[in-house]
């Protein structure tokens, strides 16, 4: 298997496909081709994961080659539990993407060939370990989802796209600028720089960027030296601007609400399934491991925002009226868990029994809650879609109205996917959440006990859609609401049956990710 | 290890298997669901039984049996979770399988109509499984899943009729009132975790309610200054508070009354709204740890909520409604005995109360079912004549509730709490509340006897019932309960298989309080109590307390017996009595209204806030760096335009004219060529000669 470039192929199959399926003008042919593609691409997932030695923590199934030697470019890819697991989402989540949008008659050889190709450039994302080679694919993946909003969206999509692609581009140049900081400030004799994300995390954990900072990087403004620390504390914002942007964190999420309720279905579970994972594996991946002192000397302000993120994001969801809206509101509460745990581990701990066992628990909530959220969400604007297929693009809370009496499995199915959101306990929301709090509890009391409030507005705002789109009287102008078809139950099982998997036997999971857990957390200089 | 420890899970697992077969199941396979989950549920009857009599001959702590295994991994700890076997686990069990089987079978009449017949028995196998879980779980994780999972089929039974405005409100009412508790649970249980390492409640001296762990959790102190096993307990506790509807948390309960009956009996009555005293009894020790601050709470909060509910109880017509302000007040008593006088106190009133609370509401569904789905009291009476084996049922069960001295279990179980109090040496407030509701207990259940049972019939057949209307008026169709209630006939007896469930409680909620009499405690010492020696002084309360039972029942029949009511549409006599005070209760202290206009009023506004600030402040925020970006690109555009290009195009301008002046000069013709030679030669000529002139 060692000398089997296999994330390769893996990254390049979703890119054949999609350059192969841009070429043809079958509807059917693009269909079936986009579905064998990325059902291959899940097989070597899943093969991946078999051949995974889960008892080793690092870095496994390594390729590297020189790239461009003068810009410390390197073609490093690998994969550890974190990285593997996102992949693994990314394979799940791509083909329920693709039968959510199987009706798309606009151009669907064109759809699907960007659908192929903003997988391949999330592989890419989740493998590198090499700045420049990495934030290629970070910005490739902007590309398909731009046009598959701008050209497959809602009636205001020419504004959300644009707003996304701007707002995201944003954050990736400040993260660009912020690379070329410490690219200049890592030269070292013959050396350029560095960007391999390994010796970054090497460095970072010694506090080595700031003296780097200090040797190299000189900044002057009005006449005032900036410090050493005030520079990589600089350094440090630029990055986390480029990630708060991309999970997102208040305030910089405004994004979000409009491009996930103008995108089609389809794109929304992909935006939302997986690239709103790529801002918190850039934390995990990146920031911690290469900024953690800085991250430490923010933490305060951090974790207020991120309990900011958790309690307004769940109130301005039970605030919406557009079941999109609402699912896009609930995203960024979900994702808010993650940070809040992200941040409540960048401290010592000090005054604690077990520091270590609190900031192993919070990261397996975190890796937990990320897979989890993304299975749960993208179950849930797949439900949407077939809403708004029945409804005729209707999807707003007060449009329905009892629709169990005419499709019970209908609602069964989708409330099993609304309870996973909410955190029931017996479906795979609740092992992640429960994990993020109780490492975060120990390591920052208050704003774990303040983020619950979370936990029970979610609960409200879940609560009313089961309320007024399935219960109450039915609504008589949907007395003919077809039930799901057989074929849609068949397909839809395949989420819901991961949901009861993954809450009732999380070891799936957590056993592979485990040493890899236990390696960041080792990995902490604190 | 015998092997019902080992194989103790099935007792759980076999009513969620049923649950999980018949969810598959077509609708129209009712027979078979029915009899999966009654049978399931006769088989956990069975082992729990052998469960049982594996605990017997021991007492208290030495009879515990634990069971403990790995669930997940996280670094490099195992979370564990595990069951056991104790004298309190074994009661348990017995209880809820036993009463839940006598449900099951109610249910097969009670619902025999309802088309959604089968998936009612998959939620109540679901909720039975999950009840057993809370009872057997030896992990409070394991605990806090179970009853989240209670919660959901609570939520799910509420909502049965799901076409009910009403109830699909109550439904999502119950479910987060109790989740407000249930995230403060939690939070203790995290607290505990971080604390104690382990979430195991026993494990060989390593689990968290064990001497080790106990003792340094009372060690440690909070930054407010409380130990952390009060901090932990409370938090605990106030899980409880949501599940049991303890005050300030009771307002979902009479709420849930929208449900069937048979799920008012079984969840609402006996079981599930009883997990809140049974968490509380589990986590004993930790809150009977250190200074016992917890319990101090505990026990108030039982007190006030044990006569504030009693008293709403009086003026209620519903006669769902009034028993379950009846549970949320027994609840108080239960959550009192605790907090006075120790698990055993507690517990014994929690199973007497299941037993005679499961009857009464059986016996209430009973007259509903035969009065063609009125449940308005003021619109029964009589019905003794017409329903003789559900009248006699219902007093055996009124009287047991009502504490009716010797006799009844209630009696016993009510007895002993009051004397817990009595002995509290921290203050006598919660006895004479306690004495008081007992006195409320006996006016308003002789007041709904009375109304109900006594007197002329009041039925108005051929009009619209009141469950009717209601549905009428909310949903704007014509949906009906039961779509089978003919509206025409007498109202009559209900079918055996409700009637015989009825008698068989009947029986154990007289016999029951024969286990633990003071005489002979057994009930008492099987939980480990240490029970002093019959102490004669114990007479002299009971005195009286049965005489504050005869005056609750002497007042009931003043001024309801004498003169029973004529028209269903008379005033109450209490509300001839006292109006202003009548309507406070009816309004139930107006406590729905004060949280909608307080904390639900808030939560809205809160939200629409969020929604603003997101909009405009935000976004704003967003909205003006956009347009300062695109401000600035004009103004750049206008430089383009009107400057750079301006003065570009008009340099070029004169650079193109210019030349086209300059370009005739160079027209390609030879003579003007010469023409320009010959007059420059000349020019130049004259200008030689001019030059060179001599001076």
């Amino acid at each position: 298997m060692s000398h089997f470039p296999l994330i390769t192929v893996l990254t390049f199959v979703p890119l054949i496909g999609a350059i192969i399926l841009a070429g043809s003008d079958n509807k059917a042919v693009a269909r079936w081709l986009a579905m064998g593609m990325s059902l291959l691409s899940l097989a070597l997932a899943l093969g991946m994961w078999k051949c995974f030695d889960a008892s080793a923590g690092g870095f496994q199934f390594e390729e590297r080659h020189a790239w461009i030697p003068a810009l410390g470019a390197e073609y490093r890819v690998a994969v550890d539990g974190l990285g593997l697991l996102m992949v693994l989402l990314t394979a799940v989540i791509t083909p329920m993407a693709i039968l959510a949008s199987w009706r798309n008659e606009d151009r669907p050889h064109l759809y699907f060939s960007l659908v192929l190709f903003l997988q391949s450039g999330l592989f890419g994302t989740f493998t590198a370990l090499n700045f420049l080679h990495w934030f290629l694919f970070w910005e490739l993946s902007l590309v398909p989802a731009f046009f598959l909003v701008r050209l497959w969206g809602g009636p205001q999509r020419a504004a959300a796209a644009t707003q996304f692609f701007v707002y995201t581009m944003v954050g990736s140049i400040a993260l660009l600028l912020a690379f070329l900081g410490v690219f200049l400030a890592t030269k070292d004799g013959a050396n350029p720089g560095i960007f391999d994300f390994t010796a970054l995390a090497d460095l970072g954990r010694v506090d080595g960027i700031r003296a780097g900072v200090a040797m190299n990087l000189g900044f002057h403004l009005f006449g005032h030296a900036f410090t050493a620390s005030a520079m990589t504390e600089l350094i440090f914002l630029g990055a986390l601007l480029g990630f708060a942007v991309k999970v997102p964190l208040m305030p910089f999420h405004t994004w979000l609400p409009s491009t996930y309720t103008e995108a089609p279905s389809g794109t929304t579970m992909l935006l939302t399934g997986v690239m709103s994972k790529m801002g918190v594996y850039g934390f995990l991946r990146i920031l911690l491991p290469i900024f953690p002192y800085q991250m430490q000397a923010l933490r305060t302000p951090l974790l207020v925002l991120a309990v900011v993120t958790i309690i307004f994001s769940a109130s301005a969801a039970f605030a919406q009226r557009d079941l999109k809206r609402i699912f896009a509101y609930s995203s960024i509460n979900h994702l808010g868990y993650c940070l809040l745990a992200i941040f409540a581990v960048a401290t010592s701990g000090s005054g604690l029994a077990a520091p270590a066992t609190e900031k192993a628990a919070a990261m397996s909530g975190i890796l937990l809650q990320m897979f989890n959220h993304g299975l749960t969400a993208a179950t849930l604007f797949w439900f949407v879609a077939l809403l708004e297929q029945r409804s005729g693009g209707l999807r707003g809370l007060h449009d329905f109205g009892g629709l169990r009496k005419v499709a019970p499995v209908f609602c069964g199915m989708m409330g099993i996917a609304l309870f996973s959101s909410l955190g029931l306990p017996g479906l795979n929301g609740f092992v992640g959440e429960f994990l993020i709090f109780k490492g975060v509890f120990p390591l920052a009391t208050w704003p774990a006990s303040l983020s619950v409030i979370g936990l029970l507005v979610t609960a409200i705002f879940i609560l009313t859609i089961l309320q007024r789109v399935f219960n109450g009287p039915l609504n008589s102008k949907w007395a003919a609401f077809p039930d799901l078809t057989l074929g849609e139950r068949a397909m839809l099982a395949v989420p819901i049956a991961l949901m009861f998997v993954l809450g009732i036997y999380p070891q799936l999971v957590l056993g592979g990710i485990n040493h890899t857990i236990t390696e960041m957390v080792k990995q902490l200089p604190f | 290890m015998p092997w019902i420890i080992k194989y103790l899970w099935l007792i759980p697992a076999l009513p969620m298997l049923a649950a999980g077969l018949s969810a598959l199941m077509p609708r129209r396979c009712r027979v078979p669901s029915a009899s999966l989950a009654i049978g399931s549920m006769v088989i956990s009857f069975l082992l729990s039984l052998c469960a049982f009599s594996q605990t017997l001959g021991h007492h208290g702590e030495e009879a515990r049996q634990v069971f403990n295994f790995n669930w997940f991994q996280f670094g490099d700890q195992w979370v564990q979770l595990g069951w056991v076997l104790d004298p309190l686990t074994a009661v348990m069990l017995v209880m809820v399988t036993f009463v839940g089987t006598l449900i099951f079978i109610y249910s097969t009449g009670y619902m025999s109509h309802d088309e959604n017949f089968m998936r009612f028995f998959t939620f109540l196998s679901l909720f039975a499984g999950a009840m057993l879980g809370v009872v057997i779980a030896n992990s409070l994780l394991l605990l806090f899943i179970c009853w989240e999972l209670v919660g959901l089929t609570s939520y799910l039974l509420i909502g049965f009729w799901y076409h009910k405005p009403a109830a699909a409100a109550a439904a999502k009412k119950a479910f987060i009132t109790t989740r407000i508790g249930d995230v403060a649970l939690l939070l203790g249980m995290v607290w505990l975790y971080s604390q104690s390492g382990t979430l195991l409640f026993y494990n060989n001296g390593g689990g968290c309610l064990e001497q080790s762990s106990l003792s340094a959790l009372v060690a440690h102190t909070t930054s407010i200054g409380m130990a952390v096993s009060t901090g932990i307990g409370l938090l605990i506790f106030a899980g409880a508070v949501g599940k049991s509807g303890q005050v300030p948390l009771h307002v979902w309960l009479p709420d849930a009354m929208e449900g069937p009956t048979p799920v008012s009996a079984l969840i609402h009555a006996a079981t599930m709204v009883a997990a809140g005293v049974f968490l509380v009894a589990r986590v004993y020790p930790l809150m009977s740890a250190g200074d016992g601050h917890s319990l101090q709470v505990v026990t108030w909060i039982g007190a006030i909520t044990a006569i504030f509910a009693a008293s709403i109880a009086v003026a209620q017509d519903d006669i769902k409604r009034i028993l379950a302000y009846s549970t949320v007040s027994q609840l108080g008593y239960m959550m009192m005995g605790l907090g006075v006088g120790g698990v055993a106190v507690g517990m014994f009133h929690l199973i007497t109360h299941a037993f005679f609370k499961a009857l009464l509401f059986m016996g209430a569904g009973s007259v509903i079912h035969g009065c063609h789905e009125e449940q308005d009291i003021c619109r029964m009476g009589g019905l003794r004549k017409f329903m003789p084996i559900t009248f006699l049922t219902y007093a055996v069960g009124m009287l047991a509730l009502c504490g009716f001295p010797l006799l009844f279990s209630g009696f016993w179980s009510k007895d002993e709490i009051l004397h817990a109090a009595h002995g509290w040496p921290v203050s006598h407030i919660p006895f004479y509340l306690g004495a008081a509701g007992a006195l409320l207990t006996a006016f308003y259940m002789t007041r709904q006897v009375f109304y109900v049972f006594f007197g002329d019939c009041r039925l108005h057949l051929g009009r619209t019932t009141a469950s009717e209307r209601r549905t009428v008026e909310h949903a704007g169709v014509s949906v009906k309960e039961h779509p089978h209630a003919e509206l025409s006939g007498d109202p009559h007896e209900s079918p055996s298989s409700m009637t015989i469930p009825l008698v068989i409680l009947a029986a154990c909620s007289i016999l029951l309080g024969f286990l633990g009499t003071p005489a002979w405690p057994w009930f008492q010492k099987f939980l480990g109590a240490e029970v002093e020696g019959f102490n004669p002084a114990v007479i002299s309360l009971m005195v009286a307390s049965s005489l504050i039972v005869f005056l609750g029942m002497g007042l009931g029949w003043w001024f309801y017996g004498r003169k029973p009511l004529q028209q269903s549409e008379q005033p109450d006599p209490l509300q001839e009595l006292r109006p202003d005070i009548f309507a406070l209760l009816r309004h139930k202290y107006y406590v729905d209204e004060i949280y909608g206009h307080t904390v639900i009023a808030f939560n809205a506004w809160f939200a629409r806030a969020c929604d603003w600030l997101d909009f405009w402040i935000w976004n704003g925020a967003v909205q003006l760096v956009s347009y300062v970006v695109i401000g600035l690109s004009w103004v750049n555009r206008c430089c383009d335009d009107f400057v750079v290009n301006l003065g570009f195009d008009e340099g070029c301008k004169g650079v193109a004219s210019g030349g086209k002046i300059l370009s005739r000069l160079q027209n390609g013709r030879v003579q003007n060529y010469l023409r320009v030679i010959g007059i420059a030669l000349a020019a130049l000529a004259l200008l030689l000669i001019w030059g060179c002139r001599p001076s």
